[in-house]
């Protein structure tokens, strides 16, 4: 039988993602969420699960390394997402990519300072506004770029805005509604078509199951 | 740059060392022979040529893939050639001007400016066929037909063949009438078959019968017949042009199944690659778990249009590098025979001459040398005993006296 890998991202999207595989009757044959393995076996013949930080998946899925990958929107937007179908709203991990400012300041006129580890979206997202807007790649915290003026706006994924509050900031457009996404390699799809559908098919029938 | 990366080739830019440049130029050759004995007739299209003529009718895509540079004698923009194919259609339609079919085939090196898929080469070698003047499902058929028989012929076993038909969605967005930057949108929605999709429908798309194909054409895709019975039940009521890409694509896929019956074949209506380009039937052949085609084909009626002359074509081109790094395309390469170095000999210089006559390879040594047999790729070692030559085996250490 074709062995089939699924890569899925750590953290928030992991945890949501793992009820949604046992709906089709996966388990991982350990405790993913304690492990400290990446590559996990599970109860299905020739299925392994991968665990990645979010950013690597669509590269994994894009190369071929895995079959399949969940993959938060915002990654994918960023990613660009070449040489993948993206077949399944997994509708976890619900958020929004927005930008943000500082509490009451006057927006910027002109050229703008923009901190972002959403680079292309950023800069995407400003060309169609009409502003010209200079990114800053940064990769945390980026809610301390305004506070200490090195940018006037950042661009992030906002959940309660907890975080934006507590350091001063205000949400201010939203650029996307965010949530997980099933990626299939497309080289993949058509020559392991007979295993992947029907995963997808289950996963697509279970999402709209549970909303 | 420090002397330490001085060496270094640009990204995607490779050299083909011994044992692989020889693999893949058998290759080549077994493939220009096939073809050959197909009717199809060996060009070489030049290095460069003007951009006008080299991206006629090829759409943004190429352009964006095509180096260029000035012309010093004409002040005129020259490109290198991204692709043969708009290079073979130019001979169609004015060098050659046939007036029945024209079979044309070619094996040259191409140049990207950026790599199709992340650590892709920028510079392939594209081994192809193009096939002008023939409007008929048998060109199609044809053309199909000899890029599994090559692929057979260089000994690949194990590939899939991937099929689609471009037409459908050119039929379906001509009665669209799109606004030109809704179309990009939906192109991309329906590329990455995106679950996006039906949101975007509800939106942009009010005839609610194009809205349930649009809908389920990316669903229209794996085991061919099922997909075209699906496909058949949803275009019911649609105009003839679908179905009429559906009659084409059941005859070739029954033909197909019926002459290659181990080959596994896969169709998927909303395979929109080579889109701007294609008009008909496409395909496309992956094997070896390598994420990208090995090789890409389909009908592009009318880009001869551009030359004053619009033919019918179809064709395919494969990636020769690739292919022959899959194993089952590789043939054993037999070592040769270690020569050591002689005063003047005509004997020895006849033995030799007489074997490589009967092809094997010879290496000839110089004087005082000790030769590294693995080095040499020889595994055996002329010697002369009492007048008459004899061949002997040697492994990578022996040593020779001189």
């Amino acid at each position: 039988m074709t062995a089939i890998t699924i890569a899925l991202t750590k953290g928030r999207i992991l945890k949501e993602t793992l009820p949604l595989l046992s709906s089709l009757g996966i388990e991982a044959t350990e405790d993913m969420t304690t492990s400290r393995k990446l590559v996990f076996d599970t109860n299905r013949p020739n299925l392994r699960l991968l665990v990645l930080r979010g950013i690597d998946v669509p590269t994994y899925v894009q190369f071929g390394a895995a079959d399949l990958g969940v993959s938060g929107k915002d990654t994918l937007m960023e990613h660009g997402g070449d040489g993948f179908y993206e077949p399944v709203n997994l509708g976890i991990a619900k958020c929004n990519l927005m930008t943000a400012g500082i509490v009451g300041k006057a927006p910027v006129t002109g050229r703008l300072r923009v901190a972002t580890k959403y680079v292309n979206v950023a800069r995407r997202f400003y060309a169609e506004q009409g502003r010209q807007a200079d990114i800053i790649k940064l990769y945390g915290a980026m809610e301390l770029a305004p506070i200490m003026s090195l940018a006037d706006e950042i661009v992030d994924i906002v959940d309660t805005g907890n975080t934006l509050r507590a350091n001063g900031l205000e949400p201010r457009q939203q650029i996307a509604a965010i949530s997980s996404r099933l990626i299939v390699n497309k080289a993949a799809m058509k020559t392991k078509h007979s295993r992947i559908q029907p995963l997808v098919d289950q996963l697509k029938l279970s999402v709209t199951g549970i909303e | 740059m420090t002397r330490v990366d001085r060496w270094l080739l640009p990204e995607g830019i490779e050299e083909v060392l011994p044992n692989q440049a020889l693999q893949t130029e058998r290759l080549r050759r077994r493939l220009l022979d096939f073809f050959h004995s197909w009717g199809y007739d060996l060009v070489i299209p030049p290095l460069v040529e003007f951009t006008e003529s080299l991206l006629s009718g090829s759409g943004s895509d190429l352009n964006l893939l095509t180096f260029k540079l000035t012309d010093q004698l004409s002040g005129r923009m020259m490109g290198v050639r991204a692709d043969i194919t708009p290079q073979t259609a130019r001979m169609d339609a004015h060098s050659l001007r046939r007036q029945g079919p024209n079979r044309l085939c070619y094996a040259s090196t191409v140049l990207y400016t950026r790599p199709r898929s992340p650590l892709a080469t920028r510079s392939p070698i594209q081994v192809g066929v193009e096939l002008y003047g023939e409007a008929s499902l048998a060109a199609d058929q044809e053309v199909i037909t000899l890029l599994v028989e090559s692929l057979q012929q260089s000994g690949l076993e194990a590939f899939h063949l991937d099929l689609g038909h471009v037409g459908i969605f050119r039929c379906l967005e001509e009665i669209l009438r799109l606004d030109a930057n809704l179309r990009p949108e939906l192109f991309q929605l329906l590329q990455a078959k995106s679950s996006d999709l039906s949101g975007w429908l509800e939106q942009h798309v009010t005839d609610p019968a194009l809205g349930v194909i649009l809908q389920e054409l990316p669903e229209l895709a794996g085991e061919p017949l099922a997909v075209l019975r699906r496909a058949e039940n949803l275009f019911h009521d649609a105009p003839a042009e679908l179905s009429l890409a559906l009659d084409e694509l059941r005859a070739v896929i029954e033909r197909l199944q019926a002459q290659f019956p181990k080959v596994p074949l896969y169709l998927d209506l909303c395979e929109l690659e080579g889109y701007h380009y294609h008009t008909g039937i496409v395909f496309a052949a992956y094997a070896g778990g390598i994420g990208q085609a090995l090789a890409r084909g389909g009908r592009y009626d009318y880009i001869g249009e551009t030359f004053g002359r619009a033919r019918p074509a179809t064709g395919f081109g494969i990636d020769l590098k690739v292919l022959g790094t899959l194993n089952g395309a590789r043939e054993p390469i037999r070592p040769g025979i270690y020569v050591p170095a002689a005063e003047d000999d005509p004997e020895q210089a006849g033995e030799i001459r007489r074997l490589r006559a009967a092809g094997e390879r010879v290496v000839c040594g110089f004087p005082g040398q000790q030769p590294k047999f693995d080095e040499l790729h020889c595994d055996r070692i002329l010697v002369s005993l009492d007048g008459a030559f004899i061949i002997e085996p040697v492994g990578p250490d022996s040593l020779v006296s001189n």
